[in-house]
């Protein structure tokens, strides 16, 4: 099979970009599509054309590296998979495919399809985590969780932060990312004591890194590679009203050391 | 010559590691903040080193080439992690453990810190579960496990098929948390180019900015190498396209030995080759092997025929037939060349012929397809999506790949190279899982190293430091490095040839299987290392590189990463070719057991088996760089000596 790519080229961050057209070589439909990006690059490499800079890795779906809005569609055609586990008999012979990145303001473009994803790194920074110190664990098995519990933090835990959720909404919003890691904890007992500060200083740090509001369209979902469901976010928007009912911690009087 | 002290704490087994600690020197608390260590990598072992370290109150600076510390490798990790809990009650204990480790790895490891992981192991799981690690549970709450290779016992912990994932999102959030306390500083997009070493000792890196194409210098007073395995050298692999081996091997050329690079785990279970233009090749889960069992045909004309139409009779379960014992359990290295025995007789299945079933049916009828979807359900929508096959109707089609490197930067009990002030972790170092590795056990070494061990033993170099007396990047070792680095750059850009990187590392890839892969012999091997040497010479005359230095250039970063694998890839064929005996995924054709052999006839190997040669090989081969890579390197070897365990026949049956 041969295709014609659209693809999004644009140097820098300062620098505008434009689409520019490439035939493909002969193709195969086994191919992923990211192995047809190689075959491509190596062609314009030979030719003396600088290569399409796209972000890649695991190339199996886990790590999240991979970008791409295929067609329109953050990660490509198909439901609950990542770009590169997107394979090319997904497309017919002869079609045109638009390639271009992620789009959002908080997602600054580093070159082509490259995007810079540091703000989802800042909102983790903020509390995306429990505090247990090294060394300081009870035994694994003194704090039972219920299974409903525990496949329910592990269907949040799987997001692999890839950023689609934000290409794919109009607001360009986080909200289903930032649902993600806060259920995922606030889900499980050892989350507990954090929770609520966790909510509000991740809900804030997302606010700053000029992500945009939810409107509940439901679009993050259906990109979302791990398919993580919108009832995450409606989990966060309560536990972030609560956070906000209960007003910062009080500080109690004598509490800390001399 | 360079002598290779493993430094390994005297006292019985069971007791060095808690001596140690309690022997060891420690840095006071006010005095931690006056220490600044680097660490390199942020998988498993780097993410959880900074945290504690940052925890412990040093200036600690981590340092990847990636985006986030989320995406190192570490992520991709299926099936689990291992640890001698012994919460299923069926008999495992750390002297089980360490025992099924040591000899998974065919008597090649280092016995004490084989012990020392065994103890750790346990803390790992508190460390995890207390992190928010969403670990499977029982219904009753407690913690779920499931079996893995070259175990008798259930010792292994899961989510879902995503423990790698789960794992290092807890690490990276134990990272959080430093970098938000302004603790941990933390650089994105940074790769090593370059280790600088003042009067003999580690402490400092130079850095180049990916986006920016920034050169910079990075001085501390301990740098941490957490840069994961090497098996890219085959192109081909499991690994992630990124990993690399760039900062071991500057290492390497700044005096690190470099330990046992030719051992080589070529995983069982991966999804066949498909075609010439492929990138990378996906791992099926070691954890199918708990439900699924491995067959080919009997007869070759029942190779091309639809598995359903073959008989029971007609189907031979091979691993089940010759390792009864262990079953479709068997270790990784004894599976894989099983398959590669059934396919290389003509009993292969598949287009190429280069394929085994893995098949699911009895356990479905077992469980119901319901609780096996609950099981790997992940695993077997990954391998429709790439094979557009349904599993849960007919067998899954697999495939030996290279997956792990059990080679790495020699390291002694402390972690620490024979380069002072140099310290390596993880899949980077060579120390623990020997000639092969068993499955679950990589994420508990990497762990254990990052949480536990480092932080304990760092401070014994560190105390020898004076606090505050670092060098500053304006010494003259510094400024040396830099324009290594400056110089290796503008040469790739300027040399203008008519190869792409990518054409040579395609090109080194196949020599590497063809040569240094899962059967190995001295001729062939011999071959390998003239033709490397010659591709190394072509590779210099007639790359291209594009682009510019000053940005982000992908093509740049990967020249710069071949270049160093076709060195890495004579390295193993020297190493390989060198070890003239078999053990563990080290398999040279001239030694192997024959029908005659009495561990043969005492029925506990197979003929074909690996035959190791204790006598003459139970070393660890620390190879040194003599200066320039057309140099032979020069050989120093560290003796494996046991205090309490025999090295036996290794016996699967």
């Amino acid at each position: 099979m041969k295709i014609t790519l659209k693809v999004w080229r644009q140097k820098n961050a300062n620098s505008p970009g434009w689409f520019k057209t490439y035939q493909s070589p002969a193709l195969n439909e086994n191919m992923s599509f990211l192995e047809m990006l190689d075959v491509v690059n190596e062609e314009l490499a030979n030719r003396g054309e600088e290569p399409i800079a796209f972000d890649h890795d695991c190339r199996e779906g886990i790590c999240g590296t991979c970008s791409c809005v295929i067609n329109g569609k953050p990660h490509g055609p198909h439901k609950g998979i990542a770009t590169c586990q997107t394979y090319m008999r997904s497309f017919r012979d002869g079609d045109t495919i638009v390639v271009e990145p992620f789009r959002a303001k908080a997602f600054p473009i580093i070159k082509d399809l490259v995007v810079d994803r540091k703000a989802f790194d800042r909102i983790q920074h903020a509390g995306g985590f429990i505090s247990v110190r090294t060394g300081s664990a009870p035994d694994a098995n003194a704090i039972p969780v219920p299974k409903e519990n525990a496949d329910l933090a592990m269907d949040a835990a799987q997001c692999i932060g890839c950023g689609a959720c934000v290409a794919a909404c109009k607001n360009a919003s986080a909200m289903l990312f930032v649902a993600a890691k806060v259920s995922h904890l606030g889900l499980l007992p050892q989350g507990q004591p954090e929770r609520y500060k966790r909510v509000k200083a991740m809900v804030t740090q997302m606010d700053e890194e000029g992500f945009g509001a939810c409107t509940v369209t439901g679009s993050c979902e259906a990109v979302c590679p791990k398919e993580i469901s919108l009832d995450f976010i409606a989990r966060m928007n309560r536990d972030y009203g609560v956070s906000l009912l209960k007003g910062e911690p009080k500080k109690i009087a004598g509490g800390g050391a001399a | 010559m360079t002598t290779l002290n493993s430094n390994i704490p005297s006292g019985p087994l069971s007791q060095k590691w808690e001596s140690y600690k309690f022997n060891t020197k420690l840095i006071n608390p006010a005095n931690k903040r006056k220490y600044k260590i680097i660490v390199v990598g942020a998988g498993l072992a780097g993410a959880s080193a900074s945290a504690t370290l940052a925890e412990l109150g040093y200036e600690v600076h981590n340092f990847v080439f990636h985006d986030s510390p989320r995406r190192a490798h570490s992520v991709a990790a299926q099936g689990g992690i291992n640890a001698a809990k012994n919460y299923q009650n069926d008999g495992d204990s750390v002297r089980r453990l360490f025992y099924d480790t040591i000899k998974g790895g065919d008597f090649r490891a280092r016995e004490a810190n084989v012990h020392r992981l065994a103890e750790v192991s346990v803390n790992i799981i508190d460390q995890c579960a207390a992190q928010g690690v969403p670990f499977a549970r029982e219904y009753g709450g407690l913690l779920d496990n499931r079996s893995f290779g070259g175990a008798q016992v259930s010792r292994t912990f899961y989510a879902r098929g995503q423990t790698g994932q789960q794992l290092l999102l807890g690490a990276y959030s134990a990272l959080n948390k430093m970098i938000g306390q302004g603790a941990v500083k933390s650089y994105t997009h940074s790769e090593m180019l370059d280790l600088v070493v003042v009067d003999g000792h580690a402490k400092g890196i130079i850095v180049r900015n990916l986006q920016t194409g920034d050169i910079t210098k990075h001085n501390a007073d301990a740098v941490v190498l957490a840069t994961g395995g090497y098996g890219n050298v085959y192109n081909l692999s499991t690994y992630a396209r990124g990993s690399n081996v760039t900062a071991s091997w500057r290492a390497y050329k700044r005096g690190a030995c470099f330990g046992n690079p030719c051992y080589t785990q070529i995983h069982p279970t991966c999804i066949p080759v498909s075609g010439d233009y492929q990138s990378k090749l996906t791992l099926m889960s070691e954890s199918l092997r708990n439900d699924g069992r491995v067959w080919t045909p009997k007869k070759k004309e029942d190779c091309k025929k639809n598995p359903a139409d073959i008989p029971e009779a007609d189907r031979d379960y091979y691993l089940e037939r010759m390792y009864s014992a262990f079953g479709n359990l068997a270790p990784r290295d004894i599976a894989s060349r099983a398959a590669k025995t059934v396919c290389d007789e003509g009993r292969g299945i598949g287009e190429t012929g280069l394929g085994v079933y893995l098949d699911f049916s009895d356990a479905i009828k077992r469980l119901g397809e319901n609780k096996v979807r609950e099981r790997y359900g992940n695993l077997f929508a990954m391998y429709h999506e790439i094979t557009n096959e349904d599993a849960y109707k007919t067998p899954m089609r697999i495939y030996p790949a290279v997956h792990y490197t059990m080679g790495g930067l020699w390291v002694d009990y402390n972690l620490m190279s024979n380069v002072p002030g140099l310290f390596v972790l993880g899949e980077a170092n060579f120390s623990d899982h020997g000639a092969n590795r068993l499955g679950a056990s990589a994420l508990m070494q990497g762990l254990s190293d990052g949480y536990f061990v480092l932080p304990a033993t760092i401070s014994g170099y560190l105390a020898t430091q004076k606090p505050d007396k670092r060098p500053n990047i304006d010494n003259p070792a510094f400024k040396q490095a830099e324009e290594n680095v400056q110089t290796l750059t503008k040469k790739l850009l300027g040399n203008k040839g008519k190869r792409t990187p990518a054409s040579f590392h395609k090109e080194l890839g196949k020599l590497m299987w063809d040569y240094c892969g899962m059967a190995r012999n001295k001729a062939g091997l011999e071959k390998g290392i003239k033709l490397i040497s010659e591709l190394r010479e072509e590779y210099w005359k007639n790359v291209n590189v594009l682009g510019e230095a000053g940005e982000w250039n992908q093509q740049l970063e990967n020249a710069g990463r071949v270049a160093d694998f076709i060195e890495l890839g004579e390295l193993m064929c020297r190493d390989a070719l060198h070890r003239e005996e078999s053990c563990g995924g080290h398999f040279r054709e001239e030694y192997q057991y024959t029908p005659d052999d009495p561990e043969t006839k005492q029925g506990l190997v197979n003929p074909g088996d690996v035959k190791r040669r204790d006598d003459a090989f139970a070393y660890v081969a620390g190879w040194e760089y003599a200066g320039a890579p057309d140099k032979a390197p020069v050989l120093n070897k560290e003796p494996l000596i046991y205090e309490e365990v025999h090295m036996s026949t290794r016996s699967y049956k």
